[in-house]
């Protein structure tokens, strides 16, 4: 069994008791990721020596002020690859960015940080977050660890697979149409999309502005609602944050769910869920019934248009986002080119994969003049109406309840060759992202023994109901601790 | 014979103007908005240099100051208003976008009053928003041959307001003097230094013809690239005789935007309609929409300083002065300050001017300073004025000691003691020099007392030579006619 199996409370004990230091655990996750990693591909970069001077700063902090010291101190964590690291290069999975070594820190690296977290390095993803499988990095295939001919899903696929196979205590993804969510489904973790404006988007390499959310991925709930709790709360370099307090995560975590009203919205239930997929979900109501909650039917009408809004929506803000990416300080460069316009068109079709290309190309054309009105405009008019939908819904319950994707992680190329399918495996994450509200996935079951989360809204600023229902369900279901087949170094 | 016929054209003008504001920092980050004379790249961050992950945060100043300029152009101000991403690649735009504002701008609908050739005249303003500077680029050589180019990102970020004018010019010379009264305004209220040259302030123009009295609006041109006064009024004329030329062939103009060429005297066509650019505009989604209070604008508006034009009036009617002094006196609020400081050390408004406008401004405009700043102070210049109006030195030695404060920074009144330089008005010893000066200019007494009367100025010049310009002229004057009565007189 290895040390990185002990959710943070856990090891936070054994951290101040001087059972084990911080800098045996940063070993122990440096070796766990050299052994296991090459198979799984969840890291782009590992920084043993950033994490071994952090666990020896940990170590000293624990040493002087064990009560004091943060409960975060010397636990190790690990970035994807979209979080701005000082000195440490971020490519969001890019080609174009290849090289790229930020002056600056995300805020949120910077919170995690001050508290003492032990770095290991940054996590695969898809190029520039934008996929559902970890296949579009420039870089290299991330692996199911239930499955290694499966995806992990994405684009946050490295940061569940290193929390899956134990390879990190915790990491940090972004969710834009369900980024953090998915893969944590598909991986068997718990994955937190909080709610627009709760964690400051200053360092996150933006995919889409008004979408874009920074959630941690972690073992079990609690360690979920810890990070959070870190990491939330306004900064004053993103304008989009806001002031709202953030200690209703840990402090209503076991409150339980007696009398909570949790809503079924049926449309999440006709997008053609896999047989599997709906067994644990209904074992799910059951067992959230069980617990005193008390479920309902709620009808959230314009699902079957979030899918469309979202892929005008969203690439709009990509064609916009990545137009700094133009070759005069990033990417390979234009050798040869002989004008200006011919050096852009050449420094970013090197640069930029075929899945960027295409959402930069149809972002470009919903924004040009004569397809604004039509198509970005009116995407927006739909997002009004998710949002009114939700509104109208968490008038009635405290929380939504679904599936957080039809189907189990799928098999790796299986979706490559039709984006449409591709895209599909988000619609019932990102109309969340849309309406800006809150919300987790949670280890549910098992479908044909691949991983099945259950995706648990709460409306804006919800974060405290989402993390009780999943808590519930966590310790109900008992399945936190299942270790995946790929997560087990080879004897 | 000949006589030329009216032209049937009108020229249709309107300009835009882009101004820096005086914040401290930039629009979006907490660099310097003063970017003169920096190293390349060193006055930056992640957020103007547009690093992938940084994000702007709005600089309350660059608001206050857009407001405070739309205010003293009669702008409404709507109550919601956003910023939106502009889209397109330039080396010089290091985001791929410009931060900038679309449909919902800061301001809306204003006017400005200007004068040209003693005519008053009001256009329209049409919007008054907010922007950013782009970085600058450095060719290696001329643009189409250089070889290599060095972006610079010290200047982008910097707050940039746009203020566009509706087309209500009808000749270069209005254009000009509207550009001249709105750098005007903009100095007044300190939201910009107003200097075309270093590119502080810069304008752009369209221009189109049309058939003299004719309701639809002809072909428009775009003219950028002018950064003086002078070139504003050269493109604009130079660009009215090209396109009266082509219409008066018969030709057709094309919509399209023309460079002003400083060397050639000409514009020279860059860009035509077909290749416009699409900007492809969108709401910042970094940016939460902005609510301005009535309560903020009305705070603002209570800081707005008196413009020029009101100070002016107040000038004329509060110190009686004529309207060209009025004018020149409030040119600047320099000039306007420095007087106004002169008159409240109870010098004679009249007298104030005088100096001012004459004596001290020739010394100003030889060292090409503003009043403001040359070593003569208000508080030196009322004393030595104040004692011109006490008869205890006379114009002409004022003059000169003005000169030499000018040039040392040495107090003029205490020149004019250490050097003995006070008026004489004892009768006794100026007597002693009129009989000496009639004595040794017998002739000019005798002309003056035949009725020549310039005899007496070449007396009254041997008495002013013999005091070294010291003596009272009121009593030089009075004991020559005591001593050369004149039959009659
Ligand atoms: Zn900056």
């Amino acid at each position: 069994m290895t040390l990185l199996e002990e959710p943070i409370r856990e090891l936070g004990r054994r951290l101040r008791e001087r059972e084990i230091s911080a800098v045996e655990l940063a070993e122990e996750a440096l070796a766990r990721a050299k052994e296991l990693d090459p198979t799984l591909g969840a890291f782009l970069r590992v920084t043993p020596e950033l994490a071994l001077e952090a666990a020896a700063v940990a170590d000293l902090r624990l040493q002087e002020d064990p009560a004091g010291a943060p409960i975060l101190c010397g636990i190790p964590v690990a970035y994807k690859d979209v979080v701005c690291t000082e000195g440490v290069e971020t490519t969001a999975g890019s080609q174009i960015l290849r090289g790229f070594v930020p002056p600056y820190s995300a805020t949120v690296v910077d919170r995690l940080s001050a508290l003492g977290v032990v770095p290991l390095g940054k996590l695969n993803c898809d190029e520039f977050a934008m996929g559902s499988s970890n296949e579009n990095s420039a870089y290299q295939l991330t692996r199911n660890p239930w499955d290694p001919e499966r995806v992990a899903g994405g684009s946050s696929g490295g940061s569940a697979v290193a929390v899956a196979a134990r390879l990190a205590c915790v990491t940090l993804g972004s969710d834009t149409g369900g980024s953090i969510r998915l893969p944590a489904s598909f991986s068997g973790v718990v994955g937190v999309k909080p709610t627009y404006g709760r964690v400051s988007r200053y360092g996150l390499i933006a995919f889409a502005s008004s979408l874009d959310q920074i959630g941690p991925l972690a073992k079990t709930v609690e360690d979920a609602a810890l990070v959070l709790t870190a990491i939330a709360g306004q900064d004053p370099r993103d304008s989009t944050s806001v002031v709202a307090p953030v200690d209703g995560f840990l402090g209503e975590l076991r409150a339980g769910v007696k009398g909570l009203r949790l809503g079924i919205p049926k449309e999440y239930l006709e997008v053609g869920l896999d047989p599997g997929v709906r067994a644990v979900f209904e074992q799910s109501i059951r067992m959230l019934e069980g617990l005193g909650a008390v479920t309902q039917e709620v009808s959230l009408p314009t699902t079957e248009y979030a899918l469309s809004a979202y892929y005008v929506i969203a690439p709009a803000e990509v064609s916009s986002n990545l137009a700094r990416m133009d070759g005069v300080r990033f990417g390979p460069g234009f050798a040869g080119a002989t004008t200006l316009k011919e050096a852009y068109e050449q420094a970013r079709h090197e640069g930029f994969g075929e899945e960027v290309r295409r959402r930069v190309t149809l972002g470009t054309y919903a924004l040009s003049s004569g397809y604004y009105d039509a198509y970005y405009l009116r995407a927006q008019k739909v997002r009004t109406l998710v949002a009114q939908d939700f509104d109208l819904a968490f008038a009635q319950v405290d929380a939504i309840i679904s599936p957080t994707a039809p189907t189990a992680a799928f098999r790796l190329g299986e979706r490559t060759a039709d984006p449409l399918a591709m895209y599909a495996t988000d619609v019932l994450t990102l109309p969340a992202n849309l309406a800006g509200i809150s919300g987790i996935s949670v280890p549910a079951g098992f479908a044909a023994g691949l991983p099945v989360g259950l995706q648990v809204l709460g409306p804006y600023l919800g974060e405290s109901t989402c993390f009780r229902v999943a808590q519930s369900l966590e310790t109900e279901a008992r399945i936190w601790d299942r270790l995946p087949p790929l997560a087990v170094a080879p004897a | 014979m000949s006589t030329i016929a009216p032209s049937p054209w009108e020229a249709v003008i309107g300009l835009e103007v882009h101004a820096q504001l005086l914040t401290r920092s930039k629009m979006f980050c907490s660099c310097r908005a003063d970017y003169l004379g920096l190293p390349p790249n060193s006055n930056t961050c992640p957020v103007c240099l547009g690093l992938p992950g940084s994000l702007p945060v709005i600089n309350e100043a660059g608001i206050r100051l857009t407001l405070r300029t739309a205010l003293a152009l009669n702008c409404e101000i709507p109550q919601f208003t956003k910023f939106d991403r502009k889209n397109y690649f330039y080396p010089d735009l290091p985001k791929g976008y410009q931060i900038s504002q679309y449909d919902l701008p800061l301001s809306l609908g204003g006017w400005l009053d200007f004068e040209v050739g003693g005519r008053s005249v009001r256009a329209g303003i049409t919007r008054v928003h907010l922007e950013e500077d782009t970085g600058t680029l450095h060719h290696a050589g001329e643009i189409h041959n250089s070889t290599f180019s060095l972006v610079d990102l010290n200047r982008a970020g910097v707050p940039l307001m746009e203020i566009v004018g509706e087309p209500d010019l009808r000749s270069p010379a209005e254009a000009r003097a509207y550009l001249a009264t709105l750098r005007q305004v903009l100095i007044y209220i300190g939201v910009n230094d107003g200097n075309m040259e270093e590119g502080s302030l810069r304008c752009d123009a369209n221009i189109s013809l049309r058939p003299v009295g004719a309701e639809a609006l002809g072909v428009k041109v775009e003219i950028k690239n002018m950064n003086s006064f002078r070139s504003v009024l050269r493109a604009l004329e130079y660009e009215l005789t090209r396109q009266r030329e082509v219409l008066d062939e018969g030709g057709r103009l094309s919509q399209e935007t023309r460079g002003w060429s400083e060397l050639e005297q000409r514009t020279v066509s860059q860009r035509s309609k077909e290749e416009a650019q699409e900007y492809r505009y969108f709401p910042e989604p970094d940016l939460p929409p902005l609510v301005i209070s009535r309560a903020q604008v009305e705070e603002v508006r209570a800081g707005l300083p008196e413009l020029p034009a009101a100070r002016r009036a107040r000038f004329q009617s509060q110190y009686r002065l004529a309207d060209e002094q009025a004018l020149l006196l409030t040119a600047r609020p320099g000039d306007s300050q420095y007087f106004e400081e002169v008159v409240a050390l109870g010098v004679t408004p009249q007298l104030a001017a005088n100096w001012q406008l004459g004596d001290l401004q020739g010394l100003c405009n030889t060292a090409n300073l503003p009043v403001e700043k040359c070593r003569v102070g208000p508080a030196p210049l009322a004393d030595l004025l104040k004692m011109i109006e006490g008869h205890e030195v006379t114009a002409n030695v004022a003059k000169e000691v003005l000169a030499q404060a000018f040039e040392t920074g040495e107090d003029p009144a205490e020149l004019v003691r250490s050097q003995g330089l006070g008026q004489v008005s004892d009768t006794g010893e100026i007597a002693v020099m009129v009989d000496q000066a009639l004595a040794q200019n017998a002739k000019a007494a005798s002309d003056y007392q035949a009725g020549n009367d310039r005899a007496l100025g070449a007396l009254v010049g041997a008495v002013m030579k013999m005091s070294q310009g010291r003596a009272n002229a009121d009593i030089v004057n009075q004991l020559l006619h005591t001593r050369l009565p004149r039959p009659g007189g």
